[in-house]
């Protein structure tokens, strides 16, 4: 059973899949890491911006990875407006109200995606939907290599940003200390909504490298959450570094241990390692101690 | 009312619109004796989980006792009785939710329910309907305990899962019989809750007797987000068959991951397989669906009726699914049980079903003969998706194509 003609195809599925749950993790650890938003509608987000790719395909005949170069702008605006005049407006400072708000976010999109697009499960069929790329010990899929390099690209653009930019600084600065950002003149309101915006766009961007091989319907973001809550802890609150690196490890936990302990209790491994992170290192691989 | 708004929409003309709107929009749904004024009607409960994990088949079963609601009312409605008031109630997705809703028909009158949809939701809503006497027709929910409890108010048109997985078994060495036994290993890819892991010990258990041998089984969880993994483990142990019992969801995932990985075995054989016999899987994946084999629900494709449903479903933009006709025969045995009472007396109706030979039904069953609220004659049916299409492998009597098998590599 674990010779290495499974073993080694396992952890190069497990490193493909855990990319894509960076992606999803590397939102919310801009916007629970930096933000401290619980945000509850992470996963609601991310079946949003599923659905928008599958109209960018459907009606649009957009190719995913064409489609970005919209969807990812404009899920950058809903969660900039979301941010700046639903969730900021509604939970007046306090942690508690935002983790309400934040779930009833998630109620309203996934009931008006059940409204509008009822229950129905929606896949696309892309062209090379199907084709892979022979690497002698396995086969990869070519979407599924396509969003690994994707999501190293972006990890590094991130990082970038995040160190290089004015406006990159100024979310560190928020994070660390917000009263004496807003004294050194920041606007404080205006950098958790582009926060905000950035941590959705990175969902825009997961949902189109995710499309070509999964499917949308309106809870079909849940699945993702807890996963992406747990990388973020496990990588380290705010770490962009942290998010890929611990995506990409959950990703082969889950593979690994849906190959020695069968699929059903695979997925237990990822929260073991999870529960051993906090007892051991609680700030996470890369994250700073408070 | 438009007509009184051209000058203008004053904030109280505004209010009363919208609360009349809302009255008429939810009486369609939870009330609709609002909309009862042209006389006697009979109310009938529709109960399906259309939010939830489950809301998509709930929305298709939903869709199929409209389609039959609308054909009885459109002639006048139930002999004697008066044309269908739908009391509808959502199960969402849980038990819990089912018995509340029960609650609430029949606090509101219906005659009888129709619908449930899966195992778990149908014992519970069936219990709940006991209590009142309450007439209780199983629309799809398969566990052969619905109806072995000694439920007197509960009845189920199509075939339970012991029924079933027999037929499957049967068809399955017949098949093989008949190709010179191509097939003689197998592996079993089941989703872990009651439906697959019951599947796959009964298969666990009956499969050696039949002279096959179970390389392996493997439960996976639903939701699963990626197969390779399992199509790994299948590929090294390269089984002549492949027997998945899961989801939709599960079942597409898998089909898809077998193809891009490049795992063609002899066959693929489910025993109501998510996706198996759906057309929207073909139509969406017809290189990954072709050759697959099921058993599972099947309208009659003789019957003219059935064709006409078909067509009038897909014309609506729908999918011909299982949930669709089920539920639409179930409110139709209904219809016809209320109209032979001739009374929505609970005591009455029940009595009708125990009785009924209804035979206008699309489902290649004969008439209802129930015993112990089973119906007798509910089958399932091989199917096969070639050329794009899904036909019919077994029984021969109204078969449309031979089985391709085992299928090229």
């Amino acid at each position: 059973m674990l010779s290495p003609a499974i073993l080694i195809p396992a952890i190069l599925n497990g490193v493909l899949t855990g990319a894509v749950y960076a992606l999803i993790a590397l939102g919310l650890t801009l916007i629970y890491g930096v933000l401290h938003i619980i945000n509850f509608a992470h996963g609601a987000l991310l079946t949003a911006a599923l659905f928008a790719a599958y109209f960018a395909f459907k009606v649009l005949g957009l190719d995913p990875y064409i489609a970005v170069v919209a969807i990812a702008p404009l899920f950058f605006a809903f969660g900039y407006a979301l941010q700046r005049f639903v969730i900021g407006p509604a939970s007046h400072g306090d942690e508690r109200n935002v983790l309400l708000v934040t779930l009833g976010i998630a109620i309203v999109i996934e009931n008006l995606a059940l409204y509008a697009f009822h229950a129905d499960t929606r896949t696309i069929d892309v062209p090379a939907g199907f084709d892979v790329i022979d690497v002698g010990v396995a086969l990869l899929g070519v979407s599924r290599v396509v969003g690994f390099f994707a999501v190293l690209v972006l990890t590094l653009v991130l990082w970038a940003f995040m160190r290089l930019t004015d406006t990159g600084k100024a979310i560190r600065a928020v994070a660390k200390e917000q009263l004496g950002a807003q004294l050194a003149g920041i606007d404080v309101v205006h950098i958790y909504g582009v926060t905000f915006g950035l941590g959705t766009a990175c969902l825009a961007i997961a949902a189109c490298l995710l499309i070509p091989t999964f499917y949308v319907n309106p809870y079909v973001g849940q699945g993702f959450v807890l996963v992406a809550f747990t990388i973020v802890v496990l990588g380290g609150m705010g770490s962009i570094t942290g998010a890929l690196v611990g995506g990409i490890l959950i990703g082969v936990i889950e593979s690994l241990g849906g190959l020695l302990f069968g699929e059903s209790l695979g997925q237990l491994g990822i929260f073991v390692v999870f529960i051993l992170v906090l007892l051991v290192r609680p700030t996470g691989l890369f994250g700073v101690r408070a | 009312m438009s007509r009184d708004r051209k000058q203008g929409l004053s904030r109280r003309n505004f209010l009363q619109t919208s609360a009349l709107g809302a009255a008429v929009g939810v009486g369609t749904f939870a009330a609709p004796s609002i909309l009862r004024a042209q006389g006697a009607g009979v109310k009938l409960g529709i109960l399906q989980p259309v939010t939830g994990a489950l809301s998509y088949s709930g929305q298709q079963g939903k869709l199929g006792a409209q389609f039959a609601i609308d054909e009885i009312n459109a002639v006048g409605g139930i002999k004697g009785l008066g044309k269908i008031d739908v009391v509808f109630g959502d199960a969402q997705s849980t038990p819990e939710g089912g018995t509340a809703e029960v609650e609430k028909m029949n606090a509101a009158g219906v005659a009888a329910i129709v619908g449930g949809y899966a195992s778990s939701i149908c014992l519970a809503a069936s219990q709940a309907a006991a209590r009142y006497d309450l007439p209780y027709l199983v629309d799809v929910g398969v566990a052969d305990n619905i109806v072995t409890r000694g439920l007197k108010n509960t009845f189920r048109f199509g075939p339970g899962f012991g029924v079933i997985a027999k037929a499957a078994l049967e068809n399955l060495v017949t098949l093989n019989e008949q190709a010179g036994k191509p097939a003689k290993t197998v592996m079993i890819v089941n989703e872990d809750s009651l439906f697959g892991s019951g599947l796959a010990k009964l298969l666990n258990e009956q499969l050696p007797q039949k002279g096959f041998q179970v390389l392996e089984t493997i439960p996976h969880p639903t939701p699963t987000r990626d197969f390779n993994n399992i199509v790994l483990k299948i590929k090294s142990q390269n089984p002549d068959l492949v027997i998945p019992a899961n989801y939709y969801n599960e079942y597409v995932l898998l089909a898809r991951t077998m193809q891009q990985q490049k795992l063609r075995p002899k066959g693929v054989y489910s025993v109501l397989g998510g996706a198996a016999s759906s057309y929207k899987f073909v139509k969406e994946f017809p290189e990954a669906a072709q050759d697959i084999m099921d058993c599972n629900h099947w309208f009659d494709p003789r019957k003219e009726k059935a064709l006409a449903l078909r067509k009038k479903v897909e014309g609506a933009g729908q999918f011909f699914t299982y949930e669709v006709y089920l539920n639409y025969c179930s409110v139709l045995l209904a219809a016809d049980a209320l109209a032979h009472a001739g009374s929505v007396e609970h005591a009455k109706v029940t009595a009708a079903l125990e009785s009924s030979t209804f035979s206008d039904h699309i489902m290649p069953y004969g008439p209802t003969k129930f015993v112990n609220g089973q119906n007798q004659g509910a089958a399932p049916v091989n199917t096969q998706v070639l050329d794009n299409d899904i036909q019919v492998i077994f029984p021969a009597a109204f078969a449309t194509a031979k089985p391709v098998f085992p299928r090229q590599a």
